[in-house]
């Protein structure tokens, strides 16, 4: 461990550290544009001058590697004067338009030049201005005259998202940062680039000119898009929810999110069902909360529990579920699912339906076995982490399934179950990597467990996992990617069906012949509601989508900005979102619409606040003791033992920006998928 | 005075022919099978002694950068040779190129060996298309003959010679950006640590030389470190190509031995000053990146790092750029200032901005359109520029405008009298 003085004061840091690091971790800030925690360096923007003895020249501090003995000086004169003379040859060419600049506030040159720069300016010559090339697509906005060629934006698309579609062209202080030819920014994590960006020349176009940061309220939170659980920001004003950010967790997305949690959430003001719906003569006619729940203890009362069903959605929050459950309970029904795609894990064995290995895991991994996934759409963020980890080297990935363009390359081995066996052989190439691997892993996609023959797909990847060594003593390489942030909670409240009880598949299957005379959709959408004409349906949930249409009773619930929920994400790792902003109109919390709904019914839910149903949740099941933590589950048997089927192995998402109710009314995501998804859908003059 | 008998370039006009033929006949590629079984070690120390010291323009001792490559390891190691001449003023390399390009294959094969390279690249300047012609044709021949390829000489070293045309940008000729360009990527110079000696080229260990560093290797080689160390002065050792043009009567390329009389050389190579040496306003000796010498400095100069260095200067490229009374030095400089503007890769804060900032001030004090406070203003945003930027092409665009302002501010202050006077006149 390199031991340097920096200020005087001395310091031990780990070797290979930076000088800049260094100075961090001593506790001096060092100003900076280009260097970034999660980018190459650069070393291009020169702020972070120092002065290091026995150097001829200043030297830029995020490109020096530590050496022992080091003497560094942040803070003499000529790293005064250095500092304030590049603020000064930053500030030259860029625009003073922070007053109609969307950045204003939270810009890192504006709040360095108050620090580091002169009060004055000594420019009298004309401004470079930068004419905008063509448009970067429905996410990010430019203003490439702001922009100071920091490139991180380009190091980004290179590095992280591998699209490299930014580039810089020009020489000189004629260089500048554009796509070629006026092309969009077609990936999933190009919102980054506005958060990476220092200064306004990339900024939300959602979110443009709607806000200044100071009038924003955070609130810490979890997104629910997908089952990464990533950590998010709820910007809120005035209780409207105004932009989504992503929060630093480097176990879970590091320090980037999905352009769909950041920008679906657009579709929380349209849409909504803010006041309980009631059918009359065909129609869903507005009612007091009485009234509705009046309509439905009239229908279910006396009701045979074995005929009521009930399904929970992909966003449920496991409070929600927790009581849906034990309201099932009571009335007598071990209907119950949470599985909503039909997906065939076991709910018995938590490392059967878990992301083992972790999402930092990949980091360690060696060898990566796709099975059926589509990550890059399935999970931008758990992509592009084994995107890094691939180009670190010393990683081999191959697919089973479809052969998309996933950003790093892969062996495309086949794209059936069927092509299992070319692993379990033993012969193929890659079954001999995965053999040699040192930290094996393996990825099945919920796509591949959500078909007819899941169960025996499940099976076939647990003999992948146990016959290539992927499960040993500090390691295990079995992992399962959901697509549900609600997904792998339910399983480990045990929101699957009881004895004898139907699943999802089931419950609407005796829906259509008559055997399940009611149904409770937990803000589920995505299941074939055809099957529903004959029933009951009461639909409690945030938004007017599929299942609402198909309702006999609709109980305005509240999205996930709005309530305070504990979410599970595909790693098993319990995270809490807090309420950020208020239910709309009568609507309220979920778990509390069921307990008020169990009075009414007769069957009174012992939960009168939200501890309450948590210290359930713990003693269902006490991975709800341990926020934040992950608890390494124990391997045992599950699957099915049969042959899968030949049929080819698909992701079950279509369109990456429209997957829910929320993001499919988003504005923005109906935006994105007429850029990225359809974009030979040419406009004609009548689209205006 | 250098003698004819101690002459590297023998055929640097072209006189002879550029054939191999003709190479052997003046004494390349002559024994080299002999020099390579001596061993890399051998070589290393020969150049060493020589003192030989890179004449790309920053004068790093060639045979101890050699020194710095890895002497063994699993990854394979290059040579690259930068002909890419982008200096104003610089003509040297072209002459070696399109008249001597065997001195430069010899080079490279030995050079290459005492640096454990299988395989070497020459960066030549896009403009130098019949350089780039007959450098090919030279290095087809070697091959043709076995001097390059699987059993380079007859010595057992395979050497593989490779020529990569450039895109006409100056930077790339910073041996960083040189690396970029030739890995496809956009020409920019690399951040130093980690320097190519260790990372350089494809990520391998790299060591970049000037064309002119590498041509007079065989001949120190064949006639020993020690004769080609007592040639010049002590430190300064040997001979150099220099490039006299401006206001000479016979602007030319020679070889000449290194502390030679600036005076002197320019008298009995170039015919003297236009007007005559009374006639002389200023000398810039060593490309356009040095500040300019004042006629007082330059009566006593000699060409060499070391006094020049002294003199405020520098010996550069040795590109000798002679300004008599006639000229307009302002208009000159700014000139030059716009070429770095130009030419800045765009990469760092101080040089991408300040380039522009400075050239486009300079614009200002050819007229004279500007303040006497404005002078001091621009000599210090030179200043900010110089010494905070990744590569040299900072310092290069400060350092003339720095000399022009020490010895001629004068000039300047009057240009701006002169501009207000006038102006006072109209009104």
């Amino acid at each position: 461990m390199p031991k340097l003085t920096i200020d005087g004061n001395e310091i031990e840091v780990e070797a290979g550290y930076s000088v800049l690091q260094a100075c961090e971790a001593a506790g001096i800030e060092v100003p900076r544009f280009c260097y970034h925690e999660r980018l190459s360096i650069s070393g291009n923007c020169r702020m972070c001058l120092v002065e290091m003895e026995r150097a001829p020249k200043l030297i830029a501090s995020c490109s020096m590697p530590v050496g022992d003995g080091m003497v560094i000086h942040t803070k003499t004169d000529k790293v005064v004067e250095a500092r304030a003379s590049v603020m000064e040859f930053l500030l030259i060419n860029h625009p003073l338009d922070c007053p109609i600049c969307d950045q204003g506030g939270e810009c890192d040159l504006q709040d360095q030049a108050v620090a580091y720069g002169l009060g004055t300016s000594r420019f009298t010559e004309h401004k470079r201005s930068v004419q905008d090339k063509g448009d970067y697509g429905p996410i990010v906005k430019t203003e490439m005259t702001r922009c100071i060629h920091c490139t991180r934006c380009i190091r980004f698309t290179h590095q992280v998202t591998g699209t490299a579609e930014l580039g810089g062209i020009g020489r000189g202080d004629h260089m500048e940062v554009s796509t070629y030819v006026g092309k969009a920014i077609n990936s999933e994590l190009s919102g980054n680039l506005v958060d990476l960006c220092p200064v306004g020349a990339l900024t939300s176009k959602p979110f443009a000119f709607s806000a200044r940061s100071w009038e924003l309220k955070p609130t810490e939170s979890i997104d629910v898009f997908d089952a990464v659980g990533s950590n998010i920001r709820i910007d809120t004003r005035g209780g409207e929810v105004m932009r989504i950010l992503p929060r630093l967790n480097e176990d879970v997305n590091g320090e980037w999110i999905g352009d769909k949690t950041r920008y679906a959430m657009d579709g929380l003001k349209r849409q909504r069902l803010d006041k309980p719906y009631v059918r009359r003569d065909g129609k869903l006619v507005p009612v007091s909360w009485d009234e509705a729940f009046n309509t439905i203890a009239d229908k279910l009362k006396g009701m045979d529990g074995k005929k009521i069903g009930a399904i929970a959605g992909d966003q449920a929050d496991c409070e929600s579920m927790i009581v849906l459950k034990d309201l099932m309970a009571s009335l007598g029904s071990t209907n119950v699912d949470c599985r909503q795609d039909g997906s065939k894990v076991d709910a018995g064995v938590r490392a059967g339906y878990t992301f083992n290995s972790t999402i930092a895991g990949i980091d360690e991994a060696d060898a990566i076995l796709l099975i059926g996934t589509n990550l890059r759409w399935e999970a931008p963020v758990v992509n592009a982490r084994i995107r890094e980890r691939y180009y670190r080297g010393g990683l081999k990935v191959a697919v089973i399934g479809e052969a998309l363009d996933l950003s790093y390359p892969y062996e495309h081995l086949g794209t059936s179950p069927g092509d299992f066996k070319k692993i379990t052989g033993g012969k193929d190439d890659f079954s001999k990597t995965l053999k040699a691997a040192k930290k094996p892993m393996v990825i099945v996609g919920a796509g591949a467990l959500a078909r007819a023959d899941g169960a025996d797909v499940l099976g076939g990847v647990r003999k992948i996992a146990e016959s290539r060594g992927m499960v040993k003593e500090g390691w295990n390489g079995f992992n399962v990617l959901h697509t549900a942030a609600s997904r792998v909670g339910g399983l480990d409240l045990g929101v699957v069906p009881g004895n004898n009880g139907k699943d999802v598949q089931g419950i609407l299957e005796g829906a259509a012949s008559g055997d399940i005379e009611a149904v409770y959709l937990l803000g589920a959408d995505e299941i074939d509601t055809a099957k529903l004409d004959k029933t009951f349906v009461i639909y409690q949930g945030s938004h007017g989508d599929a299942g609402a249409a198909c309702a006999d009773v609709v109980l305005p619930g509240t999205a996930y900005t709005e309530k305070s929920g504990t979410y599970v994400n595909t790693e098993g790792r319990v995270q809490r979102g807090l309420r950020a902003a208020f239910p709309r109109g009568e609507a309220k919390e979920d778990w509390a619409i069921i307990r008020a709904l169990s009075d009414a019914l007769g069957k009174s839910l012992p939960y009168s606040s939200l501890g309450d149903v948590r210290n359930r949740m713990s003693e269902v099941n006490p991975i709800f003791n341990d926020y934040d933590g992950l608890q390494a589950a124990e391997w045992s048997d599950f699957g099915g033992t049969g042959e899968p089927s030949s049929e080819a192995l698909v992701s079950p998402i279509e369109n990456y920006y429209m997957t829910d109710p929320i993001s499919r009314v988003s504005q923005t995501m109906a935006e994105c998928t007429e850029a990225f998804i359809n974009p030979e859908q040419q406009k004609t003059g009548t689209n205006g | 005075m250098l003698k004819d008998s101690d002459r590297i370039f023998q055929n640097i006009y072209g006189i002879k022919g550029d054939d191999l033929e003709t190479a052997r006949s003046i004494g390349d590629w002559k024994d080299t099978k002999d020099i390579l079984a001596k061993g890399r070690d051998w070589v290393i120390e020969e150049v060493k002694t020589s003192g030989l010291r890179g004449r790309g323009g920053a004068g790093f001792g060639t045979g101890l950068k050699w020194s710095f490559m890895p002497k063994e390891g699993d990854r394979p190691q290059f040579l690259v040779i930068n002909a890419d001449e982008g200096e104003p003023g610089t003509c040297k390399d072209r002459e070696i190129l399109r008249n001597e390009p065997h001195k430069l294959i010899e080079g490279a094969l030995i050079a290459g060996f005492a640096m454990g390279a299988h395989a070497s690249y020459i960066y030549i300047r896009g403009e130098f298309y019949h350089e780039a012609v007959a450098l090919q044709k030279a290095i087809d021949e070697a091959y043709a003959a076995g001097l390059l390829g699987e059993e380079a000489c007859g010595s057992g070293w395979k050497m593989d010679v490779y020529v990569h045309r450039g895109m006409g940008a100056y930077v790339c000729g910073e041996e960083g950006a040189l690396i970029q360009s030739l890995e496809g990527k956009k020409g920019q110079p690399r951040l130093k640590p980690p320097f190519p000696a260790g990372v350089g080229l494809y990520g391998c260990p790299t060591t970049v030389n000037n064309v002119e560093s590498i041509a007079v290797v065989p001949t120190i080689c064949r006639r020993g470190g020690e004769w080609f160390g007592a040639l010049g002065k002590p430190n300064n050792t040997g001979t150099k190509l220099m490039c006299v043009s401006g206001h000479v009567n016979n602007p030319c390329t020679f070889e000449e031995e290194m502390g030679v009389p600036l005076k002197e050389m320019i008298e009995k190579h170039c015919g003297g000053v236009v007007g005559g040496w009374d006639n002389l306003l200023g000398i810039i000796p060593g490309g356009c990146s040095v500040p300019v010498m004042t006629k007082e400095m330059c009566d006593v100069a000699t060409m060499d790092y070391d006094n020049l260095r002294e003199h405020g200067s520098g010996l550069g490229t040795a590109a000798v750029i002679v300004m008599n009374k006639q000229t307009d030095i302002i208009y000159a400089i700014a000139r030059l200032s716009k070429f770095y503007a130009h030419e800045s890769c765009g990469q760092c804060t101080p040089c991408r901005e300040g380039t522009g900032w400075i050239s486009r001030m300079m614009d200002r004090m050819v007229i004279g359109n500007a303040t006497i406070e404005e002078i001091d203003m621009l000599e210090n945003v030179t200043r900010q520029i110089e010494g905070n930027t990744i590569c040299a092409l900072g310092d290069a665009a400060a350092w003339p405008i720095q000399g022009l302002i020490r010895h001629f501010r004068p000039l300047i202050e009057q240009r701006i009298a002169d501009y207000q006077a006038a102006k006072n006149a109209a009104a």
